[in-house]
């Protein structure tokens, strides 16, 4: 049965406490859209800042590149590992590197990098903007007459936006890398016999996805990292919930963003 | 008070507001501000933490928009004109932020360089070295230039910051608390070049403070913003002659009953 909820005492509260999180949650999102509207309208104005874009392009590679080096190889080994069991029941130990390929390009180098970057990148853009924020750095710059959401905020999502497909296919690379010294051992096939193997299989399509996956995904690390942090508030509490929101947030869009892409993707296959 | 004569002498007044209001939901901040600040003078604005001194100095640097009222600077209404107005306008305005604002991940020379290169592209190296040296000498920190912030003391901040908008020789000077959480002796160096930078750029500023020290020294004029609203502004003797309760509060607190 269910319960007389016109009755119930605490209710009223309750319903108060629900429709100012709904309301809260959908000035959110038209705030976030105000936001991506700003990046758009600011990213064709002139002057461009293509010096601090370099320079954050160079910061998004130099922080992520160790460790989606590490993990990317890593990956690579694991899979290929795991995979070899299943394919020798059925005698393929020989599809390996097409398999193994596959799995890298399509899914497994875009989502890990990804997450490494929304840990690494977005943290960071969400601690220093938020940090300039509340230490009213960004007041400074903005009655010094620079605008500082372009030269802040639209030079970092510019910079993971580009970063992220070259990331995203040095990864691929490294994986494919780690998985070939993993087949080599075991079945001491040659590196140029690996990757052909290996590319028979891989479609242009599936390049393409995944360069498209990568900027979707770096566009949206820098927004969340970006927003969060440009939107701190409350001294150096705002800070850390700043960078950890923005990498909650951003890891939760990935895969969100992932599972349809990768629907339109086989619709199109 | 006499704040009469000082009308009289035919200055004109570089910042004007009237009846300024600005609210944040239902917290009101200011509730009628009317001053005039006149070419040359130094104005001190006392009052309680949260009372919205701050508030009332970004909104005449254009960083918030009032809710109703008008806001002159030098002529022109700051929440009315264009951003490229706005932006020529705050080339003129020098902010020097209560935690002094430096850019954490920049070096004091870049700190310096950065208003500079930024707004007036075609100048050379040397011109931008050459203006950055002038003004680490006048603040007397010369010796800082290579340093990070993270490696300064508060009041050598302090000084960096007002250096940073020294650079682009600003007409009026806005100062949040440019004393506050420094030691007497520093305070009175950062007094000193207060008024320095008056005599030196023929600047007017306003001071907010809850120094009284500081406003004996660098003020021409005194007021305290109180329920959103100035009291009449006089010079500092006069003000402080007054029985009005919450100005014998600091008073006595910062003189404690010396009187
Ligand atoms: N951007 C803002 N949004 C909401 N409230 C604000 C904002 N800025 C200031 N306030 C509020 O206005 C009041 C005055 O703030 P402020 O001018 O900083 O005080 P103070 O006189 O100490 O400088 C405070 O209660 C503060 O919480
Ligand atoms: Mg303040």
């Amino acid at each position: 049965m269910a319960p007389d909820l016109e009755n119930s005492e605490i209710l009223p509260e309750k319903k108060a406490l629900i429709s100012k999180k709904i309301d809260s949650f959908f000035t959110d999102i038209y705030n976030v859209y105000k936001f991506i509207a700003l990046f758009f309208k600011e990213l064709f104005s002139r002057p461009f800042e293509w010096k601090e874009v370099i320079n954050q392009c160079y910061q998004v590679g130099y922080k992520s590149l160790a460790l989606v080096s590490l993990t990317g190889f890593i990956t690579g080994v694991v899979f290929t590992k795991q995979s070899r069991p299943s394919l020798s029941t059925f005698g393929a130990s020989s599809w390996l590197p097409s398999l193994v390929s596959i799995a890298i390009i399509r899914a497994l180098a875009p989502l890990v990098t990804a997450l490494i970057a929304a840990g690494k990148v977005g943290s960071n853009m969400g601690a220093e903007l938020g940090s300039m924020k509340v230490t009213e750095q960004i007041d400074a710059m903005e009655v010094s007459a620079t605008n500082p959401f372009k030269f802040l905020v639209v030079t970092r999502i510019l910079a993971i936006t580009f970063m992220m497909p070259v990331l995203i296919l040095y990864t691929g690379f490294i994986g494919m890398m780690g998985s070939y010294l993993n087949v080599h051992a075991n079945e001491l096939t040659s590196l140029t016999a690996y990757f052909k193997s290996a590319f028979a299989t891989i479609s242009f399509l599936d390049i393409f996805s995944s360069i498209f996956k990568a900027t979707m995904y770096g566009f949206t690390i820098g927004v969340a990292g970006c927003y969060q942090g440009y939107h701190a508030q409350n001294g150096t509490q705002g800070v850390g919930k700043a960078a950890n929101t923005a990498v909650v947030l951003s890891m939760f869009l990935i895969f969100v963003e992932e599972l349809v892409i990768v629907q339109v993707v086989n619709a199109i296959r | 008070m006499d704040t009469k004569d000082i009308y009289t002498e035919a200055k004109r007044p570089v910042i004007s507001i009237r009846d300024l209001k600005k609210s944040f939901g239902t917290l009101t901040v200011l509730n009628g501000i009317d001053i005039d600040i006149l070419k040359g003078e130094n104005i001190a604005v006392l009052g309680k933490s949260g009372s919205g001194k701050s508030v009332l100095i970004k909104i005449i640097s254009g960083l918030l928009k009032p809710d109703s009222g008008i806001v002159k600077v030098l002529g022109q209404e700051v929440d009315k004109i264009t951003a490229a107005e706005l932006q020529q306008l705050r080339l003129k305005i020098g902010f020097s932020f209560q935690n002094s604002a430096l850019y954490d991940s920049m070096s004091v020379k870049e700190n310096l360089a950065f208003p500079l290169v930024r707004n007036k592209r075609d100048l050379s190296i040397k011109e931008v070295n050459d203006a950055i040296e002038e003004v680490l000498n006048e603040v007397g920190l010369s010796q800082t230039i290579n340093q990070m912030p993270s490696e300064l003391s508060g009041g050598q901040k302090k000084r960096i910051g007002i250096a940073r908008t020294l650079i682009l020789k600003p007409e009026i000077m806005l100062y949040d608390e440019p004393t506050s959480g420094l030691d007497p002796m520093t305070s009175i160096e950062i007094n000193n070049l207060i008024n320095k930078v008056k005599q030196q750029y023929n600047t007017s500023s306003i001071i907010i403070t809850h120094d009284l020290t500081c406003a004996k020294q660098t003020a021409d004029r005194v007021t305290m913003l109180l329920n959103g609203k100035f009291l009449p502004p006089g010079k500092f003797e006069d003000v402080f002659n007054t029985q009005d309760q919450s100005l014998r509060t600091f008073y006595d607190y910062n003189f404690i009953n010396s009187k």
